[in-house]
């Protein structure tokens, strides 16, 4: 019993993955591309965490149990920034009420 | 009094009693149902024991990330509240010294993963201990990095308070800035010098050899922090090193 060990492989490459997104975010940040620098910076920094959720944290080996668990935490973050933001980004859409 | 009913109660409940040592209490009790001496008695077998840990570190980094969450947001409002004031703010960042952060912690990420790996594999204690002192030096080194750009922040005027200084357009949004920026990374900071503390109890339990295949919970559960840690500051990092960058490096 020893869980799922991971082929030591696996880990290197998930590292130089994790080396070679950096470089592209630092690389893409260089040049102006609008909002599209946003875009691309958290989809490399989501792409990066899913790797070492995934591989370095052994969700990808883990029970289902763990995987709702850890999901549900990105989730909540996800409605505490939308309704949040739905509050902040309509104010003032309505005469009379605050801004 | 009733007869209980034989097939709902088929007998006394066995309570094992709450004591560490149970064998010095009740000689030859193990000998009835052998089992690994780590094995707690409520958890059916070590595998059904690592994982309720795992699950456990996993519902305690659920809380973490609305921890982090909170300054996230705050960091959205007032980024959405004035977007070019940041970008001017975030430009005076060192984007060199975050980069070199960001691969000195994908590094210790590394080598907190092979040590989790050397216990699961049963690797002689000095292989598991060698690969946490990695980790170790990896994160202070984190830390020095971190010594360096606060004491750039200070000694530039660049510190929320009576005294900042901000020479660009939108002093208001550079405040903010620098606020969250020294919030964010500081509780990030702090994260790092509790999993140092962390990691060398875990490295003085690996030196005395107690992780083996069978029994490598405290390594996997320790390194899952030290994985989250990391996490957060793969988006420190573009978030506020970088919205900035295209406009040059000061």
């Amino acid at each position: 019993m020893a869980g799922h060990v991971a082929p030591k492989g696996l880990y290197y490459i998930v590292f130089l993955a994790l080396i070679v997104g950096t470089v592209l975010t630092v690389a893409v940040a260089a040049v102006d591309l609008g909002p599209l620098n946003n875009i691309v910076m958290l989809t490399v920094a989501c792409a990066k965490a899913l790797l070492v959720i995934l591989f370095f944290m052994h969700v990808r080996w883990s029970t289902r149990l763990t995987w709702v668990v850890a999901a549900s935490g990105f989730f909540w973050l996800l409605i505490l920034f939308s309704i949040t933001m739905a509050d902040y980004m309509t104010r003032g859409w309505v005469q009379g009420t605050l801004r | 009094m009733p007869d209980f009913d034989a097939e709902h109660f088929p007998g006394p409940i066995h309570r094992p009693p709450l004591v560490a040592n149970v064998d010095a209490i009740q000689p030859g009790v193990h000998a009835e149902h052998p089992h690994h001496p780590k094995l707690q008695h409520h958890f059916d077998d070590m595998a059904q024991q690592t994982e309720a840990s795992a699950l456990g570190m996993w519902v305690f980094l659920v809380t973490e990330i609305m921890f982090f969450g909170g300054l996230f947001t705050a960091y959205l409002v007032y980024r959405s509240a004035n977007p070019t004031g940041f970008q001017e703010a975030s430009n005076h960042l060192d984007v060199i010294w975050g980069a070199i952060n960001t691969v000195v912690l994908i590094c210790s990420s590394l080598t907190m993963a092979l040590a989790v790996r050397a216990a699961q594999t049963s690797a002689p204690p000095k292989v598991q201990v060698g690969w946490i002192a990695a980790t170790m030096a990896l994160g202070a080194a984190f830390l020095g990095v971190k010594v360096v750009e606060y004491t750039d922040k200070f000694t530039h005027n660049l510190v929320p308070g009576p005294d900042f200084v901000w020479e660009g357009q939108y002093t208001a949004a550079a405040e903010m800035f620098y606020s969250l920026y020294f919030a964010m990374t500081g509780l990030h900071a702090l994260h790092m010098v509790i999993g140092l503390g962390i990691m060398a109890v875990i490295g003085f339990m690996a030196w005395r050899g107690q992780f083996d295949e069978d029994y490598y919970t405290p390594v996997e559960v320790s390194g899952l922090y030290w994985h989250f840690v990391d996490i957060v500051w793969i988006f420190l990092f573009p978030l506020l090193y970088l919205i900035g960058y295209h406009y040059g490096a000061h």
